[in-house]
């Protein structure tokens, strides 16, 4: 599905990320972590091909980053959920339309959608909040609408970047089972977060791997969590 | 953006959810609104310019191309006879359809917008007029310079062709300015259109980058912003179109004394001319937006 390669991302002079392989398979549930400027969200990034790597490979769905052009890149799009820790909204537009925004953008009919989208609103506990605008939600509704737009289009993988970095245990807690709930569906989970407490919660509830970057190189972690 | 008839029906009706992820901003779109408004109401006096110039050189060029006049300066005694001899000379012309001697009071009419209605005429030495109408196939003016020399010592042929060519010309070149106006309106429209657009994009990089991040394709964020820039556009030429008119038609109605500038408007069908402004300054827009929103979002990673 996603394929890194031997890749390697460097900005500014600067090698953040060196020798990197991964391969997300469909259906698994991957943590990422790392100390803060380890290199979580440029690895993401690469994931959904914002980046493009300064050397190896990434494959997106069968399809070389390099290769691809913009239209090819929306396209991938639509097959991966983000999720933010800043959650990225329009701010002019209502919390309803935000997560409608996949489906609008991609020419489908909202009203056909409606349902689908009422049920969606209620699962991720916001069907109160339809009407609000995104400076009105507080962290942790945000960080449900933020998810609830990353699965409106049904995506194969879901890439979370510190879903839980602004919102406290409970919140976490609820945002993880929706996660788990999301990956029991057959959904790919990538989760960046240095919330350690965060990954061994999830470990009682669902099968996960643990990766961690460390000195601009990734590493699989997981007897010592 | 390749615009094919279903396309340009797609545009125009338009994409209510698409047109409402860009944020309405108040700057650029009052800048729009505003330049198209006031480049049409310029465009509207352009046009008008050019029309004017362009009538006035059509009559220029066929009210004189085929008349010419004889002048006889002649003592008072031999002015009537010398008359005579030149109609005499004229009806054997080839190439001549009519001639004719002014009459005192077509002469005195002529000069009473300089010396009054009063003019006496008879005690003055003024010359003798005759007007001299071609056939199609006109006549050779040197040859009838030369008859006139020989038979009519005071006639001085006059076809006109001296200060009718510069005149012609200057219209000619009046309407050519007019035309060039329209165009360099319309360039200014698209540079003031691009800079609006520039600054809109500029300003809505996070919405671009949000609705990337969803998946919208590079054609879909750059339609939120061409249509927007149409039609207001649109909107702000039609304005300005309206406007223009209204101002054309306050102008002083034409006069004879007043020349070309009491004249300036529009004649007819003419006035139809007024509807292409509106739509070519959208297609301006259309143009100059979709261009900078190609290099703009291809240069934003």
């Amino acid at each position: 599905m996603i394929e890194l390669e031997n890749v390697a991302y460097s900005y500014g002079g600067g090698e953040l990320l060196s020798d990197v392989s991964l391969q997300l398979q469909a259906g698994s549930f991957h943590f990422l972590t790392g100390p803060s400027g380890a290199g979580k969200t440029t690895l993401l990034k690469l994931c959904y091909g914002a980046l493009v790597p300064t050397a190896g490979h990434v494959t997106l769905f069968g399809a070389d980053r390099r290769e691809m052009d913009r239209d090819d890149i929306a396209m991938a799009r639509r097959r991966i959920g983000v999720v933010h820790q800043d959650c990225q909204f329009l701010d002019h537009l209502s919390v309803h339309d935000n997560i409608a925004l996949p489906l609008t953008v991609s020419g489908r009919d909202l009203l056909a959608e409606q349902a689908n989208l009422k049920e969606l609103m209620t699962w991720v506990g916001l069907k109160e909040r339809t009407g609000a605008l995104p400076p009105e939600l507080s962290g942790g509704e945000r960080q449900r609408a933020a998810l609830a737009r990353a699965i409106i289009m049904s995506p194969d993988a879901i890439l979370a970047d510190e879903p839980t970095g602004n919102v406290d245990w409970d919140m976490s807690q609820r945002l993880l089972r929706l996660l788990v709930e999301l990956n029991r569906m057959g959904k790919t989970i990538v989760v960046a977060t240095h919330d350690l407490a965060l990954i061994r919660a999830a470990k009682s509830h669902v099968q996960t791997r643990v990766l961690r970057i460390s000195n601009r190189r990734l590493q699989f972690a997981g007897a010592d969590l | 953006m390749n615009l094919s008839p279903a396309r340009f029906v797609e545009f125009v009706m338009g994409d209510a959810q698409a047109d409402r992820c860009v944020p309405p901003t108040g700057f650029t779109a009052s800048l729009t609104l505003f330049s198209a408004a006031a480049m049409a109401f310029l465009a509207v006096f352009a046009l008008a310019l050019s029309m004017a110039t362009g009538r006035l050189a059509d009559r220029w060029g066929s009210e004189l191309a085929r008349s010419s006049t004889i002048r006889i300066s002649a003592p008072e005694g031999q002015l009537a006879a010398q008359t005579n001899a030149a109609l005499r000379i004229l009806e054997t012309t080839s190439g001549v359809a009519a001639s004719r001697a002014l009459s005192r009071d077509e002469q005195r009419a002529l000069l009473e917008p300089w010396f009054g209605p009063d003019l006496p005429l008879e005690s003055l030495p003024i010359p003798q007029l005759i007007e001299v109408i071609e056939a199609e196939d006109g006549f050779d003016p040197d040859g009838l310079r030369l008859r006139l020399a020989a038979e009519v010592p005071g006639a001085v042929l006059d076809d006109h062709t001296r200060w009718r060519r510069p005149l012609v010309s200057a219209a000619s070149g009046l309407r050519a300015l007019g035309v060039l106006s329209v165009l360099i309106i319309a360039g200014a429209t698209g540079a003031m259109i691009t800079l609006a657009a520039n600054a809109a994009l500029a300003a809505n990089a996070q919405v671009i980058s949000v609705m990337r991040l969803v998946g919208a394709r590079d054609r879909y964020i750059a339609q939120a912003f061409v249509r927007r820039f149409t039609l207001r556009t649109l909107t702000g030429a039609a304005l300005g179109v309206v406007l223009g008119s209204v101002a054309i038609l306050l102008l002083p109605a034409a006069q004879d004394e007043g020349g070309f500038l009491t004249g300036l408007g529009f004649q007819g069908l003419q006035w139809l001319w007024l509807l292409l402004i509106p739509p070519l300054a959208a297609a301006v827009a259309f143009a100059a937006t979709q261009a900078a929103a190609v290099r703009t979002l291809k240069d934003m990673p």
